[in-house]
Parts: C-alpha cells; structure tokens; sequence
C-alpha cells in the first residue's frame, strides 16, 4: 500500500521531469529548472536530517562549500579528473561530518543550532580567507565536468543529469525512510526513549543520517561548480544555509515530495519576483510569511491534508 | 534458588538525587519465568527502580547482573541488545509511524540497519522487512489491536497506544520484560483483559517484571511481589506473603483501606 503509493509518486515526478523541457522556454529556464533539481538533492539530505531525524543544521551550505572547492582546485589547480575531485571532496565531507557529529549532536535545540551554525562559519570563513587556494572572494574558475572523456555541456545535457539525480535520490530517500534505519530514525525524532528501549543506538543513527545528508550537500556542491563553472564563498555563506533550511521548511518537514516543491519554489520565486524592481527582495518576504501562516506545516502536508490524503 | 540461577539480580541499588533516595540499598533476584511485581507507594522508587535496571538510569551504589553479567552503567540500547525490554507508563509511540511501523521499529536489533544498504534495497532488506510485517501484525494481534495496522500513532487510543507498546517491546523478543504501570489509565475490562495478555506473555516463556498500582491485578498475575516504600525493600515473597506483612499493610495497602 505504501510502496505503491511510493511508486506511483516517483513515477508521476519521473514524467513531470520528463516532460518539463517541453514547456522551458529558453535557457533561462532550463538554467532555474538544473539549480532547482540540485537544491532539490540537497533539500531531500537536509529534510532527511531535519524533518525525518528532528537535527536541526544551520551550516550545511559548508557542506556544499567543501563539495563545491575540492572540485575547483582539485580540478583546475591540480589538474585532478572531475570525478575524482568530486570523490574527494565528499570523503573529506564524510571525514569531518563524522569528526564532528558525535559531540555536535549529543546537543539539542538551540545549541545543536548554534554549533551548526558556527561549523558552516568556520568553513566559509576558510574558503574566503585561504585566498592562495580558493581565490578569496573573487572566486574561482572551474573546468567543465567530463567523465571518461564525455563532458557534460550545455543547458540541455545538464538539465537531464540533474533530473536523473533528482529522480534516483528521491527513490533512495524513500527507500530509506521505509527501512529499519528510517524507522529508527523517526522514532529518535517523536519517542527517544522507546526507540533506545528496543536497541536503537541515538547516536550512532544521528551520525549516520549526519554524514549521508553532508556528504549529499557536498556532492551537489561538486556539481554546481562545475555546472557554474566558478565557485565563490558564497556557496558556502550562511545564508545559503538558511536558504536551504527555508526550503525545507516550505515545502514541509518530513515530506521528500515537499522537499522537491520547496526546492523549486525557493529558486523559481525569486526570479517570478523581478518584476517588482527594488521591492523583490520584500515581495520574496511577504510571500514566505504568507505561506508559512496559511501553510504551516509546509505547502505539501498541508496541502496533502486538505485534499483528504 | 542459587544467585547463578536469577535471570536478573539487583545487589544494594541506590540511586541518590540531589539528597533524596530514591533507591536506597535494594537487592533481590528475579527467577525465570513468571510475573514478578514491584509494588509500593507513590515516589516508593519503582520507576527509578526501573530506569537502573533498563540502563535509562545509572546507580549511585550497587549494581544489576543480567544473566549473570554486569550490566549497571549501560545504556539502554546495549541492554535491549542483551535482552531486556520495557514499556512506559506514558505511552511512548511514534505518533508519525504506523501501528505496524511502531512493531516493526521493536526488531530493529535484528534487521540490516545500514542506511547506504536501505538506499540502495542490498543485501535482502526489503524481503526482511517484508517478513518482518507479518510477524509484527501478527504481533498487534497477539496483543488484540490486530486491525489497527495501518493507524498512524496519533491516531490511536489511549488503551490501544499500551498494547501497542507491548507489542513493539515483544517484537524485540526480550528474555525480560519490564511493564511500568501497564494498566494505568485503563478501565476495568480493558485491566481484565491485559491481566490476560501478560499471563499470555509469560506463559510464552519471557520473564514479565510488572510495577503496577492495581492491586487485583498485582495479586492475580504474579508469583512474587516485591514490596517498596521510600527506595527501601519493605517486604518480598509470594502475594500471600505479602498480604499477610504487617509493614506492608501500614505503609501500603493502609493507603487503600
């Protein structure tokens, strides 16, 4: 029942993504559909960790940020293949999210915010000050992304890898909130002490769930790079958190398919927005808050709610 | 019955909290099989009793061998890895997973927990997992909510969110069970009918330990009483034993008329 629910859902995105580039206009469009899908990745990691697990994190985009510089140096300072630049990258992700998540998440609420908060800091402040390596605030530039000789090119190539990555990451998120380890990880998240009653290790599952939803963050980092072609501290600045905190939150906690609207909506809006020169970045506001205190369980459970499902 | 025996002993337990006692240099040992209860006053220190012997708690003094190792001072987890399983006395469900969701998180000690391995459907999870339903309905049957599977937690009643809990701690297949006040809250045919399922539960071969206020309840099911009053042990032995303790009736059953 649940499976074939699954299934149709991952089916019904599956086709969506395949029949979107009918409707993109331009490249414009195909270019805010490839960031949408790869914040979406993100988004489904971060929810997975927030709504799912009930960790909160401030500092994922340092997470990105890693993904992200391994991939221009490596590749464009040390000449590494792409792929080996991107493995790299989230090794040294997985290394330093194991690293910190043991004494990071044995705190709660506000401090685990704060302690999260202050990694994706650190992290954005190396990469805007270690200038000799990540070119400082000015950026930059990073090699095309080929793989065996086959390089990704052009808006069209991008937008069906992103979508395929989207397509497999939401079918391997879903099979693993419906497995023992999800179910652990859920049960941490509303009744603690029964998931400890039955041999659920807290830490060791927040870790886990820490590390996979890191080393995600810092994959697509990888790929935005390459797909951007120049990276800057931006990527990993604290608002890039918080942007990707707000999808979540958005498209609503706990539900991958929200994940994916709030992922869309957060970087489709922005740019609907223009068109009110000077007063956006307010618009983009409003248009939050109103979501929130009409939705406040994010657009999808609501929704979802008041279809009767 | 020799110390070697005991499924659980329990030697000088103390538990201090800020000054207070609330386990004060209690010792006994539990047989295997049967029901044995923990009874005794409001803050007589049976739920603190409890939490030393689940690992939810540490001793001050004193220390608990499960089958004849040393286990005070491990977590919760690590001793439901050993055996020993619990339920609260508010009910602890997760209110977002299924009734049958919340049975199957009881086995998780004995499926595939890698999550790259979930991701990725390897190494059989999914048939397990498949198996692992059948049992745990049959399981939320056994403990008589059986068409109540596909019920979120939060959308359960309270009686059936105490049977649920037995369930899922069964789904564990604990050698010890350890029930904390399983009857609270419940009315009197709801109680009738758990007193059943316990026996049921004990007859099956897992060793049931009850703390429990229901005092018919307490002398129906079990066969050895151990009595608290302010941390300490006033009394023990069989239900009749303990009826006939005069301590026992002015600290406790006095209480109750």
């Amino acid at each position: 029942m649940r499976l074939g629910s699954r299934g149709v859902g991952l089916a019904m995105t599956g086709i969506g993504l395949a029949i979107l580039p009918l409707l993109l206009p331009n490249a414009f469009w195909y270019d805010l559909a490839t960031r949408a899908a790869i914040n979406a990745v993100v988004v489904i990691g971060l929810n997975l960790l927030i709504g799912y697990a009930g960790q909160i994190s401030l500092g994922h985009a340092g997470f990105v940020g890693i993904g992200a510089y391994a991939s221009a140096v490596l590749t464009s300072r040390l000449g590494w293949p792409p792929i080996a630049a991107m493995a790299a990258g989230a090794l040294a992700t997985a290394f330093l999210a194991l690293l910190v998540a043991r004494p990071i998440l044995r705190l709660r609420g506000h401090a685990l915010a704060m302690a999260t908060l202050g990694l994706g800091i650190i992290l954005s402040m190396i990469f805007t000050n270690e200038s000799q390596w990540t070119g400082g605030p000015d950026g930059i530039v990073v090699r095309p992304f080929s793989l065996l000789g086959l390089a990704i090119a052009g808006e069209r190539q991008w937008y069906w890898l992103c979508a395929a990555l989207l397509l497999v990451t939401l079918w391997a998120a879903g099979n693993l909130v419906d497995s023992p380890f999800g179910r652990a990880m859920r049960a941490l998240h509303t009744a603690e002490p029964a998931a400890k009653a039955v041999g659920v290790d807290p830490a060791a599952v927040k870790a886990s769930i820490f590390v996979l939803s890191a080393v995600g963050a810092s994959l697509m980092g990888s790929l935005t790079a390459h797909y951007v072609g120049f990276v800057t501290p931006q990527v990993a600045s604290f608002l890039t958190s918080v942007e990707l905190l707000t999808m979540v939150v958005v498209g609503g906690m706990a539900s991958l398919a929200g994940s994916v609207v709030g992922a869309a909506v957060l970087t489709v809006l922005p740019q609907l927005l223009t068109r009110f020169e000077g007063a956006e970045t307010a618009a983009f506001g409003l248009v939050l808050v109103a979501t929130m205190i009409a939705m406040p369980r994010g657009l999808v459970p609501t929704l979802r709610e008041r279809l009767g499902r | 019955m020799t110390a070697a025996d005991a499924l659980l002993e329990v030697r000088s337990l103390t538990r201090r909290f800020a000054g207070v006692c609330a386990v004060d240099g209690v010792s006994f040992s539990v047989g295997r099989g049967q029901v044995h209860a923990v009874i005794g006053p409001n803050g007589a220190g049976k739920t603190t009793l409890f939490n030393l012997i689940t690992g939810f708690d540490s001793p001050t003094v004193g220390e608990v061998r499960f089958e004849g190792h040393a286990v005070s001072g491990l977590p919760p987890h690590r001793l439901a890895g050993l055996g020993i399983g619990r339920t609260f006395q508010t009910p602890q469900i997760c209110a977002e997973l299924s009734a049958l969701e919340n049975v199957m998180l009881g086995a998780h000690l004995r499926l595939r927990r890698n999550p790259v391995a979930a991701m990725l459907r390897l190494g059989g999870i999914v048939q397990r997992d498949r198996a692992l339903r059948e049992k745990a309905a049959e399981l939320l049957a056994f403990v008589g909510i059986g068409t109540s599977g596909d019920v979120p937690g939060r959308g359960m009643a309270y009686g059936d969110l105490k049977r649920l809990e037995i369930a899922r701690a069964l789904a564990a297949e604990p050698r010890l069970l350890c029930l904390d006040e399983p009857a609270a809250g419940l009315n009197p045919r709801e109680t009738r009918d758990l007193g059943e399922l316990i026996r049921g539960i004990a007859d099956s071969g897992v060793t049931v330990m009850l703390v429990e206020h229901d005092m018919r309840l307490v002398m129906s099911l079990s066969q050895h009483i151990i009595v608290l009053n302010y941390g300490r042990k006033i009394a023990e032995g069989a239900p009749d034993e303990v009826n006939r303790d005069a301590e026992v009736l002015s600290a406790y059953l006095g209480v109750h008329g």
